[in-house]
């Protein structure tokens, strides 16, 4: 007796709710339930970083559906698809309930105490020689902030090693970047109660139609209502948030920078700078004007293929709004000049002044619902509480509250980042890698790379995941965790927003918190502090939660003024929260002072186009004490671009109806018929060059790899293929399928995000049997092709639209 | 007046920073940020060459006739391993420092001739070459620990 207040496959964003600007945002109650729930239990959509809030409905020791929460500032009782459908997960047949421990080459059911006897000997030996250097964490933007704290203190001050990094350097690394390089600090200038306000909304490789519904129902509900905001969208692909701009440029993939220096040059050209702010409170203003001179609309349309006439007329809304809310996703911080790229759009409104005010405000993005806090909490090469590496003062008040020495907090270069990890791991000099709810089998860029790691006999890798994903198959130990509803914790979304999700049902079999898991960790490698006590003092969430607010005192994301009894009164409440803020702060930058004075800022910076760090005494020279950083950069050619052999461009992204390799979503029934397979999207003039109609096998192949999906024809630029990333093997493992087969090895040199929007490809109809790759092709994709072609999957060639298909009404476009 | 050699030294200098940042490249190819960076900072001082060719050209007659004894080379070819990532790393910074040098002692040159044209490529390129060796340490600095602690 499933009840639904809404079809939210084919409806994704449901009935409007329309406002005018400066009215409250109306309420409207999704709900979805399978049965009646004896109670609802409070807790937090995990499914998108927009972190919606919702009660949990139980019955039996079972969850049984969700319900918007009406009174959260997020959404308002709203919920999407995903929301409303990903719990389902949670019941999947089959969650891992035992450890796994691999035994003649077979992963084989072992107790907790083998599995992490095992992984503390192997610690223990590995640190003996080769010092805590030798071991590496890969986690994830799945977990809670408890979880971070306690994963970042055991790392930095019980093993010491720098290198601890998560999945959210491929999602949000290049946000925390941009916000470091402008304002000296991570954290959002906005909030999402800007929407509410507005008179124009930027979206730069956003597509948040499709990838924070909720935040577009907002959007929408605003285009719906009196004196709506106008929309400008840059995509180069026609989205569904694309649909409804009033200016979409579509530039080339990798000219991100070239279409934001030509707006700048716009803006400063029509005389719209806010020069008295930009005196006041910023530097670098000239340089800026100096670099972006050259990017006229004609210099630009060469270089990005954006129509002149298109730009101007952009330019010219983005120079006569009185107010405006950017936002910025993947598009930017996966492509080529990521972080230069992201920071242009923050001189945007730097030199317009619209910051720190009523409408106005910036939303780096971030790609998983945690991934914030990863970076608050120093699970992700950052330190906890935003503190700067190289300044030594931070690093003793961090030594000070863990009471350890100094020295054994690394901080002589910056965290490892996570492809650095991997090629440490490639290389042999880290032996121990444990990875923690994410699945890099899938999600880093070439895979067959990735393979070879993980499989390498010199490497013990440790998964610790609710499911046997791709990567946990290739584990030695593999350690069953808890998700979403079985433990409690709290976490913080894009508008800094901090909310709770509690525990409302037990984990299956003996799965546990992964805060339990590294507790353990540390009591059995017995971690102490330096009067010999237990290093981690905290035993569960809520006491974690207070050692971690401790750490933020004083720091840009103050969490003292928060406990878990005020999360729990109906709405999450955004950082900093403390004496001065006992409600917390919606908006950040209110007074124009920027987090940037050498002593207070969370990094001293970086060569926008090489990487190297800015040194202290640099700094010093120059301090910007409480000025924003106003710093430019020219355009630069992507790394890979289409040649004779390659002549496509290959750009990769998700889908309304997916999320994370699809480890929960592909899980749901209603998710996975949603969108059941990944496609290759072409225009229908590439189409036609090829011979490809709608719905054909293609077989689309780079320097490193090849994968094979339909075509699906239109809202493509020509020359551009659009794959959804994340479909990987464990629900299809009859062809080579994962975009990432395809992917490059590289990274923006800030923010060390992999680039995975652009690659070079080329493209073919597939016949299953008469077009095999030939041997040495790539051999490796080969046997699956062998697979496929043997009659498991999918019949022979000219034969279409009898596999997969999207059953949505709706257009899947990512 | 020995402008000349300087200006032929630091020519000199920038052609095997480039020669250096090609072979680092391509050996230490696996290293995606390598790879990519030394291309970048290759092109920097190719266009460094650029400049200072119609300078060698210009100050070239006045040469003193003993170049060479001014010139070390420090980058004997590239070698293999972590370690050997880092003493290549290491090389190439030593050449950025020989080069940012040059400017320097061209740049004072450059004010007691009142050569504005001259002042303004040292200043210009030095700005880069700061930015080169800026980069190399910070990878080094990176690379050093790994290398030398946990490389069995
Ligand atoms: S918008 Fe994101 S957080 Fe909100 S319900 Fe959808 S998936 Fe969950």
């Amino acid at each position: 007796m499933t009840s639904e207040t809404r079809n939210s496959i084919n409806d994704i964003w449901g009935e409007r709710t329309p406002h005018g600007p400066g009215q409250e945002w109306p309420v409207r109650v999704d709900e979805r339930v399978s049965e009646t729930p004896e109670r609802w239990v409070r807790g937090t959509c995990v499914l998108c970083s927009n972190g919606c809030g919702l009660d949990i409905g139980v019955k039996a020791g079972k969850i049984v559906g969700v319900r918007g929460l009406a009174t959260d500032t997020t959404n308002r009782g709203r919920l999407g698809p995903k929301g409303l459908h990903g719990w389902v997960a949670n019941e999947s047949p089959d969650r891992l309930t035992k450890p796994l421990i691999r035994r003649d080459g077979q992963l084989q059911e072992a107790s907790w105490d083998e599995a992490m006897d095992l992984i503390v000997q192997k610690s223990k030996a590995i640190v003996e020689k080769q010092t805590s250097l030798g071991i590496g964490f890969y986690t994830s933007g799945q977990l809670f902030l408890e979880e971070y704290y306690t994963l970042g203190v055991l790392g930095k001050a019980g093993l010491g090693t720098p290198h601890m990094d998560g999945n959210t350097r491929l999602c949000t690394a290049t946000a925390a970047a941009a916000l470091k390089v402008s304002f000296g600090s991570d954290g959002q200038p906005g909030g999402y109660e800007d929407l509410d306000v507005t008179d124009c909304v930027l979206h730069v490789g956003h597509n948040i139609a499709s990838q924070q519904t909720v935040l577009w129902m907002r959007i929408l509900d605003r285009l719906a209502g009196p004196n709506p905001p106008k929309v400008i969208v840059i995509d180069p692909r026609r989205t569904f948030t694309a649909e409804h701009a009033t200016v979409h440029l579509a530039p080339k993939v990798g000219t991100n920078v070239a279409v934001m220096n030509g707006l700048l040059h716009l803006i400063i050209q029509a005389g719209a700078i806010d020069a008295a702010f930009l005196e006041a409170h910023t530097t670098g203003y000239d340089d800026l004007k100096k670099t972006v001179e050259k990017y006229t609309p004609e210099y630009v349309e060469q270089l990005s293929g954006v129509p002149a006439a298109e730009l101007l007329r952009a330019g010219e809304i983005l120079a006569t709004t009185r107010t405006l809310v950017s936002t910025i996703l993947q598009g930017v911080y996966q492509s080529m000049q990521a972080t230069a790229a992201a920071v242009q759009v923050n001189n945007v409104h730097l030199i317009r002044g619209l910051i720190g005010k009523p409408g106005s405000g910036i939303l780096q993005m971030n790609g998983q619902p945690t991934a914030q806090n990863t970076r608050e909490c120093g699970a992700d090469g950052d330190l906890p509480g935003f503190r700067n590496w190289g300044n030594p003062e931070h690093i003793k008040e961090l030594a000070k509250l863990w009471n350890v020495p100094v020295n054994k907090i690394p901080h002589w270069s910056p965290p490892t980042h996570a492809m650095q990890i991997w090629r440490y791991a490639e290389q042999g000099t880290i032996k121990l890698l444990w990875i923690q709810a994410t699945n890099p089998a899938v999600s880093l860029p070439e895979l067959s790379r990735i393979r070879k790691i993980l499989q390498k006999e010199d490497l013990f890798v440790v998964v610790q995941d609710a499911y046997l994903t791709e990567t946990a198959r290739y584990a030695d130990v593999v350690l069953p965790a808890a998700i979403w509803a079985e433990k409690t914790g709290t976490f913080t979304n894009v508008s800094r927003t901090v909310h709770i999700s509690c525990k409302a049902i037990d984990p299956p079999g003996e799965a546990r918190s992964d805060l339990d898991i590294f507790l353990d960790y540390a009591q059995r490698m017995d971690f102490r502090d330096q009067d010999g006590a237990p290093l981690i003092k905290w035993h569960d969430p809520e006491s974690a939660f207070e050692a971690w607010k401790e750490c933020t005192r004083g720091r840009p994301c103050d969490y003292t003024g928060l406990t878990y009894e005020k999360l729990l009164q109906g709405s999450g409440i955004p950082w900093p929260v403390n004496e001065q803020h006992p409600d917390g702060t919606q908006r950040l930058y209110t007074d124009f002072v920027f987090p940037t004075s050498a002593d207070y800022a969370e990094t001293y910076g970086h060569d926008l186009e090489t990487g190297a760090a800015v040194s202290p005494e640099e700094y010093k020279a120059n301090d910007p004490k409480g000025k924003a950083m106003i710093k430019a950069a020219e355009h630069r050619e992507p790394h890979e671009v289409p040649d004779d052999e390659y002549p496509l461009w290959l750009t990769t992204g998700r889908q309304v109806y997916h999320f994370h390799t699809r480890t929960k979503t592909g899980r749901s029934k209603a998710l996975h018929d949603a969108a059941p397979d990944a496609f290759v999207q072409l225009s229908a003039q590439d189409a036609g060059r090829y011979g490809i109609e709608e719905g054909d096998w293609v077989l689309v192949e780079s320097r490193r790899g090849l994968i094979i999906e339909r075509a699906m024809i239109g809202n493509v630029e020509p020359g551009l293929v659009f794959i959804p990333w994340h479909y990987g093997y464990w629900d299809d493992p009859s062809r080579p399928r994962a975009a990432n087969e395809l992917t490059i090895t590289e990274w923006d040199p800030v923010s060390k995000q992999p680039h995975y929007k652009y690659a070079a490809v080329k493209i073919s109809k597939y016949d299953a049997k008469a077009a095999l790759p030939q041997p040495g092709l790539l051999g490796r994709a080969v046997d699956a092709v062998q697979q496929l072609i043997s009659g498991e999957a999918e019949p022979t060639g000219g034969s279409k639209s009898q596999g997969p298909q999207p059953k949505t009404t709706q257009r899947v476009d990512g | 007046m020995h402008v000349g050699n300087y200006v032929g030294l630091a020519h000199g200098s920038e052609q095997r920073l480039v020669d250096a940042l090609n072979k680092v490249a391509e050996h230490h190819g696996d290293e995606p940020d390598i790879y990519e960076t030394c291309q970048l900072l290759m092109s920097w001082s190719r266009k460094h060459i650029e400049h200072l060719e119609p300078l060698v050209q210009k100050y070239g007659e006045d040469k003193n006739p003993e170049p060479d004894n001014l010139e070390t080379a420090l980058f004997h070819g590239p070698r293999q391993g972590s370690l050997a990532l880092l003493r290549d790393l290491h090389d190439v910074w030593l050449l950025t420092q020989q080069v940012h040098l040059c400017w320097t002692v061209l740049e004072q040159a450059a004010q007691a001739l009142r050569d504005n044209e001259l002042e303004r490529v040292c200043q210009q390129c030095g700005q880069e070459t700061k930015r080169q060796t800026a980069f190399f340490l910070t990878r080094i600095k990176q690379a050093a620990p790994q290398a030398l602690v946990a490389a069995l």
